[in-house]
């Protein structure tokens, strides 16, 4: 008896989800050009237009919700969001523990690193290097299991902007990360300042994965079905491609 | 101390925490405990936790002991700045501290092209000697204020009696003032340090790899939420055990009433 | 371009509307404040009924509250966060769900004054306790034999007598909870320290933005403090001052 009015009590603090209404969970840190916060506090980027037009094409009410990356899968499976649309890889890793939809956009991965210091995107050319990535992506794991035998030392951030930053200090000596977010890092004033392209690394897809997709949780497939379907129509009526004019000269769906 | 403890009560609630530790073992998932990678790391996260905090509280400690003074019996130009110090270290979060120095500092770099050859640099590009700075300067904030106060209550007449000796001043500070004032702190001391041992996980926000850092790893590597957090936990309950009965150890040879 | 310079050129940053940050960073203030005012209010509700269960609870009673206090004050806030944050709001969805009820969102706001509201509790329990025990028994006795109604003698002999005693640590607690939110920080939520370090990495202007945050947070504690040295006062106003102090 007195469990059940603990759990009214708590029910009526925490308020039941309005029909409809879905959570997209987003990563709460600058991710440009993909999401970032602006002066007045809102998100925008690329993967922000994206959400908005695909839950406009699923006539879904979304309420963009920012979570810390390192703990977005946790965040989902307990119920504090619905979706996650961070720029996560479809990885069977993951697959264990999240359904994904179809991917939305697919980037080759890459090496950046300090200018006029030689090195290459292979272990070799990377050996005796301080690489930094960041924590719970493909390029950690990716890292971890091809650079980590010859490298100095790998260091693991919580956002790839910290990464960033530290590149730019010349603290490391070397990211892997996403190409797009990398043409964005070396467009800057900063990332202009200090370093250079270095190169794609070698694709592995069992561990770079097949692309981005949105995660939902296990066994929600009726969601699962409505964000593919909302996916591929904004691509078929040609939002995809508006939306990424505004942001990128060529196509970033991938092959 | 212990009689009296083994009420049928807490007979039974031991039981009921062994029933749940059991619950836990047998029907949570600690495979990846076995994983010799993960053991390492564990070990050396423990290992850097409990260096950071050993050596932040030391040197600390050595910072407050002048700050404590300096705010109790230091003219004003001393007590001044000593007393803004204090309020600024308790006023602002440390994570922010942390930060500021971590990559408020590292945002600067780049403009001074010349410091990477210089040689403080193996250092500079380093992650824990930001942390330990952080945590030191928390250290000697907090501290400080207790030692402000320990520094007061040592009874004047006790420093009147040995100038009246003539003893020389920094010799009664040796003698007199400060064993006296380490004593009074020694019980609020060990409380001090388990907050410190609180603060620490922040430092592997700017990756120094310590316990807190080792379990998220493997919580994002194996995707095991609640495990490796409960093992963090328990890590976290020892050590702060053992520093409870270090200072009661401590105390205890401490006499104190000195006749 | 010197420090000064740069320093004068990313202050505009800190402007009202945008480009400037500083209404972003006022509503994230403003949040920061909510969640240490909810957390350290019921860290008080809770600090009151543990200390009085502390005290006068059935010895069982008394266990736990010992356990739960010697938890919160040994493990680091940063990983009780976690572990509230993700596996209370889990096992409350898991048990809605077998139960038939839908799943329920709670929100950062309310996770994070939860979270952190656990965590001064335990503290506040601590710090009351010692304070109800800071006044004379045989007064609470004499009330008690006058038959007064254990409320009313709550109400009117321990709670003016313990407050006085009691605001110091209070204060502190108060301070704590106001940068305990920072915490929230780790866990994604948008207070002020995670806007601050979003603001830094988008501007590039790390100094001016820490700074500023750290002035923002320096200004609440000076005036918590000089706001509690008052409420003090006020407390102890029937006191008879002790000669010296």
């Amino acid at each position: 008896m007195k469990f059940k009015s603990l759990i009214a009590a708590a029910l009526l603090l925490a308020s039941p989800v309005a029909a409809q209404e879905v959570k997209i969970g987003i990563a709460a840190e600058a991710y440009p050009p993909f999401a970032s916060p602006d002066a007045s506090g809102n998100w925008v980027g690329w993967e922000v237009d994206f959400i908005n037009a695909m839950c406009a094409a699923a006539e879904m009410q979304c309420v963009i919700t920012p979570v810390a990356w390192d703990g977005i899968i946790p965040s989902l499976t307990s119920g504090q969001i619905d979706v996650i649309m961070a720029s996560m890889s479809i990885t069977e890793e993951r697959k264990q523990t999240i359904d994904f939809s179809d991917k939305y956009y697919n980037t080759p991965t890459v090496i950046v690193g300090a200018k006029g210091v030689e090195m290459a995107p292979t272990a070799e050319g990377l050996a005796g290097k301080i690489i930094g990535v960041q924590a719970s992506t493909v390029h950690a794991a990716y890292v971890e299991q091809y650079f980590a035998p010859t490298a100095a030392e790998i260091k693991i951030y919580q956002t790839q902007d910290e990464a960033n930053q530290d590149l730019a200090a010349g603290r490391i000596d070397a990211i892997q990360a996403d190409s797009i977010a990398m043409d964005a890092f070396l467009a800057s004033e900063a990332g202009a300042a200090c370093c250079e392209l270095k190169g794609p690394v070698a694709d592995d897809p069992a561990i770079l994965g097949l692309g981005v997709g949105a995660g939902v949780r296990k066994g929600e497939d009726a969601l699962r079905e409505k964000i593919n379907a909302a996916i591929a129509k904004v691509i078929a009526d040609g939002t995809y491609d508006k939306i990424t004019a505004n942001y990128f000269a060529s196509s970033i769906y991938g092959g | 101390m212990m009689q009296g403890f083994w009420v049928p009560r807490r007979i039974v609630m031991a039981a009921i925490a062994l029933l749940l530790v059991g619950w836990c073992a047998v029907s949570l998932n600690w495979t990846w405990l076995a994983t010799p990678k993960y053991q390492v790391l564990i070990l050396q996260g423990i290992w850097t936790t409990i260096w950071i905090l050993v050596v932040t509280m030391v040197l600390g400690m050595l910072l407050a002991i002048p700050l404590g003074l300096a705010q109790a019996a230091g003219p004003w130009w001393l007590s001044g700045p000593s007393s803004a110090f204090c309020g600024l270290i308790r006023g602002t979060p440390l994570l922010l501290q942390l930060w500021l120095l971590y990559y408020g500092l590292g945002s600067l770099f780049p403009s001074i092209p010349w410091i990477r050859g210089s040689d403080l640099w193996p250092i500079l590009r380093q992650a824990w000697p930001y942390a330990v700075l952080a945590l030191t300067l928390s250290v000697a904030g907090y501290s400080g204020e207790v030692m402000r106060g320990a520094f007061k209550g040592v009874p004047h007449g006790q420093l009147e009696a040995a100038k009246a000796m003539g003893m020389p001043r920094l010799t009664a500070f040796r003698r007199i003032w400060l064993p006296q004032a380490m004593q009074r702190v020694l019980p609020t001391l060990g409380g001090e340090t388990v907050l410190t041992l609180k603060a620490t996980p922040l430092v592997a926000t700017i990756t120094v790899v310590d316990i807190y850092a080792v379990s998220s790893r493997i919580r994002q590597d194996t995707f095991i939420v609640y495990e490796p957090l409960l093992l963090l936990a328990v890590v976290y309950m020892a050590i702060a055990g053992l520093i409870v009965l270090l200072f009661r150890w401590l105390e205890s040879r401490v006499p104190q009433k000195t006749a | 371009m010197n420090g000064a310079g740069l320093l004068v050129s990313t202050l505009d940053y800190l402007a009202w509307s945008p480009p400037g940050w500083g209404a972003t960073l006022a509503v994230a203030l403003g949040k920061s404040i909510l969640i240490a005012i909810g957390a350290f209010g019921l860290g008080l509700l809770i600090g009151v009924a543990g200390a009085y269960g502390k005290l006068y609870g059935r010895p069982v009673t008394r266990d736990l509250l010992g356990i739960y206090t010697t938890i919160v004050r040994a493990v680091p806030e940063l990983v009780l966060i976690l572990i509230l944050y993700f596996a209370v709001t889990s096992s409350l969805n898991n048990l809605l769900l077998a139960w038939g009820f839908e799943r329920v969102q709670i929100s950062g706001f309310a996770a994070g004054i939860a979270v952190l509201g656990v965590v001064q509790g335990a503290y506040a329990t601590e710090i009351l306790r010692g304070a109800i025990l800071s006044v004379p028994p045989g007064q609470i006795e004499a009330a008690r034999a006058m038959g007064m109604p254990p409320l009313m003698l709550a109400w009117r002999v321990t709670f003016p007598q313990m407050l006085a005693a009691a605001i110091p640590g209070l204060a502190n607690l108060w301070l704590i909870a106001t940068k305990d939110t920072a915490l929230l920080a780790v866990v994604g939520y948008a207070e002020l320290t995670l806007v601050t370090r979003q603001a830094a990495s988008t501007t590039k202007a790390f100094f001016t933005f820490f700074m500023a945050a750290g002035l923002l947070y320096l200004v609440i504690s000076i005036l918590s403090t000089l706001i509690f040295a008052r409420i003090e006062a006020w407390a102890r106003r029937g006191q008879v001052r002790r000669a010296g102090t």
